[in-house]
């Protein structure tokens, strides 16, 4: 396929006049008005003098780390005109540019004229601190974060479709199952947290109980739906043609309750989200949560904010990763549904 | 390579016979009866056309002969042997083509195979059945990239990959439109006599059950009794314009109480 893309004239390849070579000068453009905005951003921080009695170690840094950035936003646009791997790049700019007026509006507001009060407020360069000198334990509770989160998510996705699929499947098993479902689905995982953490011989086997509780609900009900759904008239194909049930299951049902299924398995992310932090707040010792907590503690405020970047940038690439997943075994839906 | 489905041995399809068949739906515990003792007897390779009045029972009768549902009196029977549940050998087409949109139409071709477990063993028919029905450049197309034809043709091609004794077709050109209509007719006729099954075709449509079928049976309005046989020897292909047939339309539509249009 991708001979067959290589095989057409790429815009960017010849410049000097059309409406082509116009698109080409105003990415350029666009990437460099970015990278002197990062530029400007650099200069404040270096040049201005932060305000007298504070005394922020990582201005410098600070100041360097987006002296770079500003560089290789400009070369990335001016090696835009050559190759169209940083076409991309051309749709961030307008993002990346509102992104350099707000660091810069939020260095001059904290460290330079020291607007907003300390500590709840600490400049970009506290947290460049706390990442460069804390990077061990946060390291530590994202893996501790993810291994909870992975353990439950996967535990609780795989109980739920499994009791899913039994009640939209067997008469007997929507008799039994579904009432307690309905009786204690609707109850906040969250609840269950005393009791859980008094049962279970750890905390992290409570907390992972909790999870798998919360993303389980969202999952089999949406399995379940999804399989009393099925079109009737498929069930009829297959049967005309010889299915066992096995087969009207596993091959018919299932897939057709994917869509379903899928709708579930991400209320479930989001849920397993909410379990996580608040687990690790109440009883785990380890985590992203465990983190927040402790450093609320010791009114590290800049700890916090770069343990809720963290957080943020773990539950938004988790959702990514689901995202994809989605995409790739669900493309026959392609030019049927889009959410 | 196409014998493989399409052998010229003109008696691969079954009988079908149905005795004094009955049907009622349970309507909010009233029974409503569609179906009134209805016989009939089919042979080897013969094409059958059920026609009657939209409602009259037409696809319930399909659903009793492919043994998806039970005849509340009377019972139907297949090479003497009675139908109970149903089997590879009398596939249906139905109406809508319901292809399953998460599988390429390769792989909705393939599911009779796979279902029994032939899928290792005779791959090579799916290429077959969709070289038969013109698919052969879509074997990987999804089904919402089909036209309502290829759709159909696709849903044609997985009946026959089966090697169906009986075919049993639920009015399934019934939602193409009228041009595309006139294409697969033809085309229905000349499997029909490559293949040799024997056919069971439902339809409202008078001059296709005329252009098709070898026997036209004429039902009534519901509870569906069996009004008219119309022999119909004219030798294939037919042509539409052959005065045999305009006189057997009027003939038909006069069964049906609408021989005023004429």
């Amino acid at each position: 396929m991708s001979s067959v893309v290589d095989e057409v004239p790429r815009p960017s390849e010849k410049p000097g006049f059309g409406f082509f070579a116009g698109s080409t000068t105003r990415s350029l453009l666009g990437g460099l008005s970015v990278a002197a905005a990062w530029s400007m951003v650099a200069a404040l921080t270096a040049f201005w003098p932060d305000k007298p009695e504070s005394d922020w170690a990582y201005t410098g840094s600070l100041a360097a780390a987006c002296g770079a950035l500003a560089v290789a936003i400009a070369l990335g646009a001016l090696a835009g005109v050559r190759f169209s791997i940083f076409e991309r790049l051309q749709r961030l700019s307008p993002w990346l540019f509102a992104l350099a007026l707000f660091f810069a509006a939020w260095e001059v507001v904290t460290a330079k004229l020291g607007l907003l009060p300390l500590p709840f407020f600490p400049p970009p360069q506290a947290i460049v601190e706390v990442v460069v000198e804390d990077w061990v334990r946060l390291a530590e509770g994202i893996l501790a974060s993810a291994r909870l989160l992975a353990t439950g998510y996967f535990l609780g996705a795989a109980v739920g479709f499994v009791v899913g699929v039994a009640i939209g499947w067997s008469r007997l098993a929507g008799y039994w199952i579904h009432p307690v479902l309905r009786f204690i689905g609707p109850l906040p995982a969250t609840a269950w947290l005393p009791l859980a953490f008094f049962i279970f011989p750890s905390s992290f086997s409570a907390s992972i109980f909790l999870i798998a509780l919360a993303t389980g609900f969202p999952v089999a009900v949406l399995t379940w739906s999804g399989v009393a759904g099925v079109n009737s008239a498929y069930y009829d194909i297959a049967r005309t043609l010889g299915a066992t049930q096995r087969f009207l299951v596993l091959k018919v049902a299932i897939p057709a309750a994917m869509p379903h299924v899928f709708v579930g398995l991400f209320m479930g992310l989001g849920n397993s989200f909410a379990v996580l932090v608040v687990a690790e707040m109440l009883g785990v010792k380890a985590g992203l949560g465990w983190y927040l907590q402790w450093a609320q503690g010791w009114a590290a405020y800049a700890n916090m904010y770069a343990a809720l970047l963290l957080m943020a940038f773990l539950c938004s690439g988790l959702i990514t990763l689901l995202f994809r997943l989605r995409d790739r075994l669900l493309s026959w839906q392609k030019g049927l549904v889009r959410w | 390579m196409v014998a493989a489905i399409a052998s010229d041995d003109p008696v691969r399809g079954s009988t079908l016979t149905l005795r004094e068949v009955s049907h009622c739906f349970d309507l909010e515990g009233k029974p409503l009866p569609v179906l009134d003792r209805i016989s009939l007897q089919v042979d080897r390779g013969e094409f059958v056309a059920l026609l009657g009045p939209s409602g009259c029972g037409k696809s319930t009768l399909l659903r009793l002969v492919a043994g998806l549902d039970t005849p509340t009196v009377g019972s139907l029977l297949t090479e003497g042997r009675e139908i109970e549940a149903p089997d590879p050998s009398r596939v249906v087409v139905f109406q809508d083509p319901t292809l399953y949109p998460w599988r390429t139409v390769w792989s909705n071709v393939a599911l009779g195979l796979e279902a029994r477990g032939l899928l290792r063993t005779h791959r090579g028919r799916i290429e077959d059945a969709l070289r038969l029905v013109g698919l052969t450049g879509f074997a990987n197309a999804y089904p919402h990239q089909l036209s309502g034809g290829m759709a159909q043709r696709a849903a044609l091609a997985r009946a026959l990959v089966n090697d169906p004794k009986l075919l049993i077709l639920d009015e399934p050109l019934g939602q193409l439109d009228s041009l595309t209509r006139i294409t697969m007719q033809g085309e229905l006729v000349s499997l029909w006599q490559r293949a040799g099954f024997t056919a069971l075709l439902v339809t409202h449509d008078v001059e296709e059950a005329l252009f098709l079928a070898g026997r036209v049976i004429v039902l009534s309005q519901r509870p569906a009794h069996i009004k008219a046989e119309i022999a119909n020897a004219r030798p294939y292909p037919r042509h539409r314009g052959d005065p045999h047939l305009v006189e057997l339309r009027h003939q038909v539509l006069a069964h049906l109480g609408l021989d005023a249009t004429w």
